[in-house]
């Protein structure tokens, strides 16, 4: 295996990795924060992806069909939360399972009905749409690096929000104790409202960007959710640090295992997290 | 037109109420805990409640914050009815609230304990910042960024204070705030409340140590199995040792 083959997937890794953190941070805070397992977060990144396929083929720009879509995804999270969720913070785990099992029916249901059961893809916008040379014969897609940097910036930015801000501050003593946050004066439903559908914008944005790269497709939510559960629970419930180093180290297995053992990619990611959980058996950073 | 008389003026009459809690019952699946407890507190006083262990101390506290659900009664804040209003509605009127246990957030620093429950007061008064906090208690300020967790009983106690006074309060809620924590540690909570009372700001404390809340407080109540059997001035209950002999055993 030579060099660039090495270097091409390496970044392809860290890439999908840092998709997959997107996806894996809002599962990660709303399990973490609410007490909620909430299944139907992959449904929102297919959501978003169809979203920006669709908004694009009116539009014709990915990047104005985000800045419609995002305030779309962003309601749609107030509402799940405000209508469905809500009702499930008092009960058990199988209660919340189902219901937000259903929400990924309802939501398979819609899009087959809106936009059919065809693969569909979405152009790349012109000016990301070339190459850069990393070596003297080695180039790659700037859209990918593009991809990658969005998602460090947004990694950031949440990370100095939970850590520096007084919302921050809050949401994690909720983390701690739901009734004390609430014993200051603070409305916790309003903060769980914003991190839930935060949550869901981020799961849907990930969808977005990723739909030139992947395309959009039937399905495609629930490949996705599954890795991004693996990656939650290697990385530590609640952790957006441990989804980070965990959102990576499944991108670069995934990406590592259909390149060197492609009959055993898919089980790769499990015997990750299976090793993880050996050593750590609540996760990196629990 | 009349100048507004200030209501200070006229000694006979008292304070309005910051709290007005009638006829509360409260019930834990088929236990009848609060039978009737009644419960006033005018601005700017200083309130004990007493009792024995389970005798419904920190459930009264508990309903009239709506953190526990009551069957009947009212409950008013500053003048407003609150009944069944939602807990920080109610802490909003201007309450602040250190519970039996602490109520630390383990995973936060103390400065952000502290910073998190910042707000004015229900008149927008700021009289309470950080800075005054770690005045008010220096220990606090070497262990700024320690976590809450990793603090002693007597540190956590102290954010605890510190937390709820960053409300701005007009009322201060005590329950059991010196509970197993060193002598120096409990004199140090005394003297913030002593402190807090010279402040104008009402509280209300629930506490073990009779002694203490006879010379601090102005008016004693004391519960038997969920009803109020004494509600009067402190230093008259101070002079009637056989009522503190039968219902508290001191
Ligand atoms: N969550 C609960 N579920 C069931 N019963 C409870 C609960 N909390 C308190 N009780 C019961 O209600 C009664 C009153 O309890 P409460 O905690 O109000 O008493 P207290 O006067 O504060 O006592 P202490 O001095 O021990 O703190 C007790 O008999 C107690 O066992
Ligand atoms: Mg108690």
């Amino acid at each position: 295996m030579d060099l660039s083959l090495f270097l091409i997937q390496t970044l392809n890794g860290v890439q999908y990795g840092l998709l997959l953190f997107l996806i894996a941070s809002g599962l990660t805070l709303i399990f973490g924060i609410m007490h909620i397992i909430n299944l139907a977060h992959g449904a929102l990144y297919m959501v978003g992806a169809y979203l920006a396929f669709w908004l694009t083929s009116l539009v014709g720009n990915l990047f104005l069909a985000i800045i419609l879509a995002l305030p779309i995804a962003l309601m749609m999270g107030i509402l799940i939360e405000r209508f469905l969720i809500r009702h499930l913070y008092a009960r058990a785990h199988l209660d919340q399972v189902l219901l937000t099992f259903g929400l990924i029916l309802i939501f398979n249901a819609l899009q087959s009905i809106i936009w059919g059961n065809d693969v569909h893809s979405v152009p790349v916008p012109e000016w990301l749409n070339h190459s850069v040379a990393l070596t003297d014969n080695l180039r790659y897609p700037v859209y990918r690096l593009f991809i990658s940097g969005v998602c460090i910036t947004i990694a950031i930015g949440m990370y100095l929000l939970i850590q520096r801000t007084r919302l921050g501050m809050i949401v994690r003593a909720g983390a701690d104790d739901r009734e004390m946050v609430r014993s200051l004066g603070v409305n916790i439903n309003r903060v769980y409202t914003l991190v839930f559908a935060a949550g869901t914008a981020l799961a849907a944005f990930a969808g977005m960007i990723a739909s030139p790269v992947s395309s959009v497709y039937p399905g495609m939510g629930e490949s996705v959710l599954i890795l991004a559960f693996v990656v939650v629970v290697i990385g530590g419930i609640g952790s957006i640090k441990g989804a980070f180093l965990g959102a990576l180290l499944v991108g670069l297995t995934a990406t590592w295992g259909t390149v060197l053992a492609p009959n055993f990619a898919s089980a790769a990611v499990y015997a990750l997290m299976a090793i993880v959980l050996l050593f750590k058996p609540r996760g990196l950073f629990a | 037109m009349a100048a507004v008389t200030p209501l200070t003026d006229n000694v006979s009459r008292p304070a309005p109420l910051m709290v007005d809690a009638r006829g509360l019952h409260t019930h834990y699946g088929q236990s009848h805990v609060l039978q009737g407890v009644d419960l006033r507190i005018h601005r700017g006083e200083t309130v004990c409640l007493m009792g024995r262990n389970g005798m419904g101390k920190t459930t009264t506290i508990r309903s009239i914050l709506g953190l526990t659900r009551i069957t009947a009664g009212t409950v008013s804040i500053a003048g407003r009815d609150m009944t069944r209003a939602q807990t920080h509605d109610i802490v909003a009127s201007g309450i602040g609230y250190v519970p039996e246990g602490r109520g630390m957030f383990p995973s936060l620093t103390v400065r952000e304990s502290l910073e998190m429950a910042a707000r004015p007061g229900v008149d927008g008064r700021r009289d309470w910042t950080l800075e005054r906090v770690l005045e008010t208690f220096p220990r606090l300020a070497e262990r700024i960024n320690h976590k809450a967790g990793n603090l002693s009983g007597g540190e956590q106690q102290m954010v605890a204070i510190g937390r709820a006074l960053m409300l701005n309060p007009d009322l201060l809620i005590l329950d059991e705030a010196t509970e197993g924590l060193a002598p120096l540690i409990r004199k140090e909570i005394w003297r913030v409340i002593a402190m807090v009372k010279e402040t104008g700001i009402a509280s209300l404390i629930v506490d073990k140590n009779v002694n203490a809340l006879m010379r601090i407080t102005d008016r004693s109540l004391i519960m038997v199995k969920g009803q109020v059997v004494y509600d009067g001035s402190s230093h008259e209950l101070a002079g009637k040792p056989q009522l503190l002999q039968q219902h508290i055993g001191v």
